[in-house]
């Protein structure tokens, strides 16, 4: 018998706050209800997703991602090479007569550089701790999600190591679906977010900074070979605005699969912890988001 | 001439994996005498660069080929600078087994990038 | 004198940082000197409300290292102490990662062959230049598929013009290491926020960072109304003040969608944000005044 392949799908956007996560949590309710999938949130630094969707915690796991130089101060003679060495200015001079060199562990990037360079073997390269990831059940299936400890590194390979959790469980259990909802800009943590993807969901909000950012997160999209479908947000606060990204979208051969008006009743059911759809299933929201589930779908399979 | 298959688990009947990176194991699979080891994966914590590490830890136990689902842009160089054939299966296999049968019997296209 | 540079973050997107940093700066511009540096090097926006005349790019750069292959004996010591994996050993050959590569010059120290040299590799511009009402303007620009953007905000920040009175930085979302970065040495912090269980979340998050950078800083709840006041009830009793509160509008989001900056179409709001740093410069002075632990 033919088992059928995941398909992934990512929710990006370049700007922060256009959406991402009111729209995952819709999509999940809806795809729910018709196959059995996974879902993730990379977005690691603010992860809102279990939010929404009332997540209860199966495990918790540390991730420890980067090292970080430490400098035992009896064994420092001060010859200064760590300082000269270091590309990321995280070494700090003696303050002092008889003080010894010290790492600034907000900015060390554990590369070792010092590590190997220095001649009294004053210097250890030790793991940090940089955040939990965890495993998660919902009414709609399981979620993996994760919290960078504030100020941490490694943002992007925390993403890749829930994907990769999700990846492996959606392979054991035989799903179907992966929904990952995405971490705003275009840097590492989107990269790591997107690979893997079959398609990228988009949401684009209306007005001069959304469309901006669109425009990056698209060429990054392109880039990467990743095939797009927008949805546009908040449509009705700026018409001309939306207009701009319909042209945009034309003119890229990119389709508009939805264009949900600004209601009031998504902070309100983010408050009850419930997808819009499950909140207003009536409303005009949850009927654009069923658009833009049937137009994923139609695309992915 | 041996072969290596990302699988999701250590033995011969493990379901194969499609990742190549981030696959927990290789079956190393010696084709002349049917021998066979599971090798765990030291790349699969790694931070970005798992297809590059995983590329290299194929090389440094000798492998002449490597059997995946997909090799990402950064595995695919370091594989054919070093002249190991990437071969891929999909995802109609069940076992690693089976698609060590599939390669004997030539059933599986080799990627080239 | 010695500048007061203020951050503006938030942990979540899209709350409002980039209508705060604009804002404070056009207000503080009427009769202080003052800079701004956009440190959303991946989704830079502020040069779209402010609007300034560039009259300076400078590429921003990354060390990639170069492989002599006539010198190296491929003895494989830089990729096995390479923390990032931006080098491979395959064939006869020493493979290089760019994109993987973090500039940090180890494996050219470790070569026995000196076989390594290193070479600049671009990943984003700096744009440097100035408003019409007189703020100096500095943005950094992330070159779309590269994945670093903090080596271009600690390069934007050596362009900090020390000479003026007040820094303003645009600080990206999240709390992570491009967070920190923008952050870092700042004498301030304003954490904006909106009053829902989201704001609340990455709020707290942030409030993480900056005790671990021990800064302080004090919080804006804009669009004030469309959630709940947990928000508020969290901060209650905790050395960070809710400093001002804008309501949600929708002529505030058209404005904004326009390209606008607030205090621009909306001037009622000018008093506020005078208020606000005139209470940022009270406490930065106040604790500059303090004995260094």
């Amino acid at each position: 018998m033919k088992k059928n392949a995941v398909k992934q799908c990512v929710i990006l956007s370049g700007k922060g706050g256009t959406g991402k996560t009111s729209i995952c949590a819709g999509l999940i309710h809806l795809s729910s209800q018709e196959m059995p999938g996974v879902f993730v949130d990379a977005d690691v630094d603010a992860a809102n997703l279990a939010l929404v969707v009332n997540a209860e915690k199966i495990n918790s796991n540390r991730f420890a991602g980067s090292q970080i130089a430490s400098i035992n101060p009896n064994l420092c003679i001060n010859c200064g090479i760590c300082f000269d060495v270091c590309r990321f200015e995280a070494i700090q001079e003696p303050q002092s007569n008889d003080a010894a060199y010290q790492v600034i562990d907000l900015l060390c990037e554990g590369c070792a550089s010092c590590y190997h360079q220095c001649p009294a073997d004053a210097i250890e390269m030790k793991i940090e701790q940089d955040g939990e990831w965890f495993h998660s059940h919902t009414k709609f299936g399981h979620l993996f999600h994760a919290e960078l400890l504030p100020a941490a590194e490694n943002s992007g390979k925390l993403v890749a190591e829930i994907k990769k959790q999700a990846e492996a469980f959606a392979e054991a259990q035989d799903l179907q679906f992966i929904l990952v909802d995405g971490p705003p800009g275009i840097g590492c943590p989107v990269i790591s977010a997107s690979t893997g993807a079959d398609l990228a969901l988009l949401v684009a909000e209306p007005g001069v900074s959304g469309f901006n950012d669109l425009q990056r997160i698209i060429l990054t999209l392109e880039h990467f070979k990743i095939p797009i479908q927008i949805c546009i947000n908040k449509t009705n606060l700026y018409p001309e605005g939306a207009l701009q990204i319909h042209e945009l979208a034309e003119s890229k051969g990119y389709p508009i699969t939805g264009e949900i008006p600004f209601d009031s009743d998504i902070p309100k059911a983010m408050v009850q912890g419930q997808p819009i759809t499950i909140y207003s299933p009536e409303s005009n929201t949850s009927k654009e988001f069923g658009k833009v589930w049937q137009s994923l779908k139609q695309a992915l399979w | 001439m041996i072969i290596t298959i990302s699988s999701q688990n250590n033995s011969l009947e493990s379901a194969p994996s499609l990742r190549f990176g981030r696959a927990p194991y290789f079956i190393k699979y010696n084709l002349s005498d049917d021998t066979w080891e599971a090798l765990q994966n030291a790349a699969v914590n790694e931070r970005g660069g798992a297809g590059i590490a995983a590329s290299q830890f194929i090389i440094d136990n000798e492998s002449n080929a490597a059997l995946s689902g997909h090799f990402g842009p950064n595995a695919a160089r370091v594989l054919s600078q070093a002249g190991i054939k990437m071969i891929s299966f999909d995802e109609t296999y069940q076992t690693v087994q089976s698609v060590i049968d599939a390669y004997k019997e030539n059933l599986l296209n080799e990627v080239s990038f | 004198m010695v500048p007061i540079k203020i951050a503006v973050a938030s942990g979540k997107g899209g709350t409002g940082k980039t209508m705060v940093a604009t804002s404070l700066a056009v207000c503080l511009a009427e009769i202080h000197s003052v800079q701004i540096l956009d440190c959303d090097v991946e989704a830079p926006d502020t040069h779209l409300f402010l609007k300034p005349t560039i009259t300076e790019n400078q590429p921003a750069t990354l060390l990639l290292p170069q492989i002599d292959e006539y010198l190296c004996t491929t003895c494989g010591i830089c990729v096995d102490n390479c923390v990032y994996h931006a080098l491979a050993k395959a064939g006869d050959k020493i493979l290089v990662f760019p994109q993987l590569c973090h500039g940090c010059g180890s494996c050219q120290l470790l070569c026995p062959e000196k076989a390594i040299t290193e070479m600049p590799r671009e990943i984003g511009q700096i744009n440097l230049g100035e408003t019409d009402s007189g703020i100096r303007f500095g943005m950094g620009e992330l070159t779309i598929s590269e994945p670093m953007g903090t080596p271009i905000i600690h390069q934007l920040k050596k362009y900090s013009d020390e000479a003026r009175e007040f820094i303003i930085l645009d600080s990206p979302p999240g709390a992570s290491c491009s967070v920190v970065a923008t952050l870092y040495n700042t004498d301030y912090v304003l954490l904006v926020t909106e009053p829902t269980p989201f704001g609340l979340h990455d709020l707290k998050q942030m409030i993480g960072v900056l005790s671990v950078l021990d800064i302080p800083g004090g919080v804006i709840i804009n669009r004030d109304g469309i959630g709940d006041n947990q928000v508020e009830n969290f901060l209650t009793g905790t050395p960070y003040p809710i400093l001002m509160r804008i309501p949600f509008h929708a002529e505030i989001a058209q404005g904004l969608a326009r390209g606008q900056v607030l205090v621009d179409f909306s001037p009622n709001y000018s008093e506020q944000f005078n208020m606000l740093y005139e209470n940022i410069i009270n406490i930065v002075e106040h604790r500059r005044l303090l004995p260094q632990s």
